[in-house]
């Protein structure tokens, strides 16, 4: 069961490629894309909590039990999140009946 | 294991490192291991529902209140939080690289990386304590010291921008607790591998400590896009 681990340079590459991204994420604030500024923002996000995931916290090598429980706290956190919005965003939509 | 000496799994010469290390409910080291990553993990998700609380507080509330939110976001230094994003993603590459030297046995680099890791964990606190400080001039600490400014306001009413300065608070304070037990953690391992405790076969300590330190890492990736930059920098 002893897996496969990264190697230094694996490590190194991966922290080069994370610095870059902050520094992207950086420069392309001052940028006006409109809409897309919070998107590209998170999509930076989660492309360097992939990299950290799957490599410094060792995903990419893990077990599929480990993995499951990554994805089990994806799962609650989706329902959280959409439930609490579709919650707040649809209350517009029934007119009550004013006291 | 049925072929081990029946009896008592706990006594017997603990004669290999190994053995000493390994805890008698488990079968072999690997076994162990797993189950303390396993554990880990377990935490760390129920750690993301945690923090997911105040993302899903932060989400909503940016939708409802986004002209507050936008002033506040350009009331934060985006070069200190730049610099705070550095200094954190190297002290996970130095985490990463001391649980490799746990695995390949090396005590010496691995208390020092354990201690670089420690630096810079204390060098992001510095920096976050001092922009709280800056805040508190600014006169931008909601319930205690808020009166910022008409043109830090931007146009938004004064109680939305409050409402940033809360988040804002909340989630860094919530993320430098976990940083201060983080280094607290770490500072443990560091003294644990100097005095010679922490061996090839047994390194999970390191490894679940650096779990730990990883996550709080990438709630910081989250944090400084959604508190820092997409406010509108731009213009």
């Amino acid at each position: 069961m002893s897996e496969k681990k990264p190697s230094v340079g694996t490590y190194t590459m991966v922290f080069v490629a994370l610095l870059i991204l902050a520094a992207l994420t950086t420069g392309i604030a001052y940028i006006n894309l409109g809409e897309l500024n919070t998107v590209v923002a998170l999509a930076i996000a989660a492309l360097k909590m992939c990299l950290v995931g799957l490599f410094f916290m060792h995903l990419w090598y893990s077990r599929g039990l480990i993995r499951i429980v990554v994805l089990a706290g994806f799962f609650w956190l989706a329902l959280m999140v959409s439930f609490v919005l579709a919650d707040v965003f649809s209350r517009s939509w029934i007119k009550l009946p004013s006291p | 294991m049925s072929e081990s000496a029946a009896g008592s799994p706990l006594a017997g010469p603990s004669g290999h490192s190994v053995s000493a290390a390994l805890h008698h409910q488990f079968e072999d080291i690997e076994q162990q291991r797993d189950a303390g990553n396993f554990g880990m993990w377990v935490f760390l998700a129920t750690e993301m529902l945690f923090f997911g609380g105040v993302f899903t507080g932060y989400i909503m509330y940016r939708s409802l209140y986004y002209s507050g939110f936008a002033a506040g976001s350009h009331g934060l230094e985006v070069d200190l939080g730049a610099a705070m994003t550095f200094v954190l993603l190297a002290s996970s590459f130095t985490m990463a690289m001391a649980v490799h030297a746990a695995r390949a046995g090396k005590r010496v680099m691995l208390v020092g990386l354990l201690s670089s890791t420690i630096i810079l964990g204390i060098a992001f606190l510095a920096m976050k304590f001092t922009e709280y400080f800056h805040k508190w001039h600014e006169q931008l600490v909601p319930g205690l010291n808020f009166h910022p400014a008409v043109e830090s306001l931007r146009g938004a009413p004064e109680h939305t921008v409050e409402l940033f300065m809360c988040f804002y608070f909340f989630m860094t304070g919530l993320h430098a607790l976990h940083m201060i037990i983080g280094i607290g953690l770490l500072s443990v391992m560091a003294i644990l591998a100097w005095r010679g405790k922490i061996s090839r076969e047994h390194y999970n300590r390191v490894e679940v400590s650096g779990l730990y330190w990883h996550f709080v890492d990438i709630i910081w990736i989250y944090l400084f896009p959604l508190l820092y930059l997409i406010g509108g920098r731009y213009k």
